[in-house]
């Protein structure tokens, strides 16, 4: 009967073998050898070039800000979401969901046309007598970019760990005399960690590999560690150094996966997805 | 070990998987993308009852690494100058038999002559189509016609240009401000590009390459750095756009039709450069994709007066003498320009 079940799994076996085990061994093939084929761990070390690590730190800081930005925003409405009726809830929540039924790079550029110096916000606020606000091809517009896409991998794992906190466990609290701030920090907070880590994780790793955002809102003035590693692959040619920074990135990405795993062990603000 | 065999399988398979099953065409041509009226293929196929393959690559770059692994034989593929150039050194071209591309009097002489930069004899190629590179004005944001590149480094317009976001194009700019050639391989020179760059940082909106079309259609920025082929389509959408190529040159490009020593099907890929030659043929394909023909017959085909004689997509001689083709620069040359630009874009 197991013997059977596991047939089963045999063409996503195969699919991850073809798709995902593979290029991930070819990109450690390429990080460690040099164009001839010999070992070298010279594209590893480039990391510390100081352009891509100026990258690497500029990543990890408009990364960083857009996840505590996230978790600002997600993190109360996450809690509206809880407190309100069912129905509406899963109303707002199809609404967050919405707009991630188009594509992402879609998105991204109509993020460009709402906000060029001529585009529809400037306009509207032109039409108000309000000053224009000019923040595209900026930093800024690539932290509003991630924030913007990756908010919704934030909101829901939250909410699904604190949809699933027992309503008793509050109703005690309160009998036992803590008030709402205590409540919040003692009871509700600590019981969803495992869905702020996994929202945390979400965010911070598509943000600190993107370059699709910051080449679309930053109007290629601002280079992060992504945008790098593309450069190495489509213009120079170099999939050895491409790979080697790549291998230093996935360590970020093993650590935050190491933090899921640590603290959602039941990956339960995960199983939205 | 049960378990390693599995895996094993599963490595053939995969391979087995991804290696294709061949069918036998007439002949194999590889271009550039977009860049023929799909019309002409079905016309080619009809008239000579050869049966066509035609694949797209994107970049110069893809197209070469392609053909140099010898995995795939193509018979006839347009790549562009510098690389035409870098194919020829490393052997991978073969001469073409004129004798059987007898129309190859309708591309004109100064095309050809251009084309010795790269191919010295006009042995190897045939040139498709060709352009410029210039600046894209919007002439009610400037105080008067730009006819320099200190345009693009001026204080005045900050905020207000986009520039290209492509290594060669960047740096032959710099370069040939400076008054050098874009070609240069000398470090003092390309020290000083790379620094009057890092100082154009602060003053471009972005670093763009098919954006600006649209941008300066819409009035985002004064200047935008663009080939000469869009900027008809440019104008036609914002009347207030002006194309010019500084007085201080700029690049002049040619894609051009060659065939790969390893081609199977020699005398069809001549069939083919023959046929694209022709007057009608030429025609067709300019119409499709606006860039400039250098096939002089097809020119005075054109009935718009206005965009057969227009200066922007057919420069008088002056201009085409300010301007250089790129070459071919060796891997080290290559090396030196991909630091230069990191340098730029890391700033």
């Amino acid at each position: 009967m197991n013997n059977k079940k596991r047939y089963l799994a045999f063409p996503y076996i195969l699919w991850s073998a073809a798709f995902i085990i593979i290029p991930l061994l070819i990109v450690l093939y390429y990080g460690i050898t040099d164009v001839d084929g010999a070992f070298t761990l010279d594209n590893i070390k480039l990391m510390f070039d100081p352009i891509n690590l100026k990258a690497l730190v500029y990543s990890l800081i408009l990364s960083g800000i857009s996840t505590i930005i996230c978790l600002a925003l997600a993190y109360p409405l996450a809690m509206i979401l809880r407190n309100a009726q069912l129905k509406s809830s899963s109303f707002i929540i199809f609404i967050f969901i919405l707009p991630m039924w188009m594509n992402f790079l879609l998105r991204t550029i109509s993020w460009q046309t709402l906000l060029e110096n001529n585009g529809v916000i400037n306009t509207i606020l032109t039409t108000m007598h309000l000053p224009k606000i000019h923040i595209i091809n900026t930093p800024y517009a690539i932290i509003l970019g991630m924030v913007y896409n990756f908010l919704p991998f934030m909101v829901l794992p939250i909410y699904n760990t604190l949809e699933k906190i027992d309503n008793n466990v509050i109703n005690a609290a309160r009998d036992l005399g803590a008030n709402g701030y205590q409540t919040f920090t003692k009871i509700i907070f600590p019981l969803s960690m495992p869905g702020v880590i996994s929202g945390i994780t979400m965010v911070f790793v598509p943000s600190l590999t993107t370059f699709v955002i910051s080449d679309l809102l930053g109007g290629g003035k601002v280079q992060l560690i992504g945008n790098v590693i593309e450069q190495e692959f489509k213009f120079k040619y170099d999939w050895n150094t491409g790979s080697g920074l790549s291998i230093v990135l996935m360590v970020f990405i093993i650590i935050s996966m190491a933090f899921i795993a640590k603290y959602d062990k039941d990956m339960e603000g995960t199983n939205v997805w | 070990m049960k378990r390693f065999t599995a895996l094993l399988l599963l490595c053939a398979m995969t391979v087995g998987m991804l290696s294709g099953c061949g069918q036998k065409y007439d002949l194999y041509v590889f271009n550039a993308g977009e860049y023929i009226d799909p019309e002409v293929i079905t016309q080619f196929e009809e008239e000579t009852g050869l049966r066509v393959l035609y694949d797209e690559f994107e970049a110069n770059e893809d197209m070469y690494a392609k053909i140099r692994s010898g995995a795939v034989s193509y018979d006839v593929v347009c790549p562009s100058d510098y690389m035409i150039e870098h194919m020829i050194q490393e052997d991978l071209l073969q001469e073409i038999d004129f004798n059987n591309v007898p129309n190859i009097k309708n591309i004109g002489e100064s095309y050809l002559k251009q084309s010795e930069s790269f191919d010295p004899g006009n042995k190897y190629s045939v040139p498709y189509s060709w352009g410029t590179v210039g600046i894209l004005y919007n002439k009610t944001m400037v105080d008067a016609p730009i006819t320099s590149w200190s345009a693009i480094f001026d204080e005045k317009y900050k905020g207000s240009i986009l520039m290209i976001n492509s290594i060669r194009d960047a740096l032959g700019i710099a370069l040939k401000y400076q008054g050098h050639s874009l070609n240069s391989l000398n470090p003092e020179e390309l020290k000083q590009a790379t620094e009057l760059l890092k100082q154009q940082k602060s003053l471009v909106q972005g670093y763009f390459t098919d954006q600006v079309r649209d941008k300066m259609i819409g009035g985002e920025a004064a200047l935008g750095i663009i080939y000469s082929g869009e900027a008809l389509y440019t104008q036609d959408q914002n009347p207030d756009l002006v194309y010019v190529v500084p007085d201080e040159g700029s690049n002049i490009w040619i894609d051009a039709w060659v065939i790969p020593k390893n081609a199977e099907n020699k005398e069809n890929s001549e069939k083919w450069i023959n046929f694209l030659c022709r007057p009608d043929i030429a025609l067709k394909n300019f119409e499709y994709i606006t860039y400039a023909t250098p096939n002089v017959a097809a020119q005075e085909l054109i009935e718009d007066e206005d965009i057969r004689d227009s200066e922007v997509l057919f420069p008088g001689k002056d201009i085409m003498d300010r301007c250089e083709t790129f070459k071919y620069l060796g891997k080290e040359g290559d090396k030196l320009y991909q630091k230069c630009w990191t340098e730029v874009k890391a700033k």
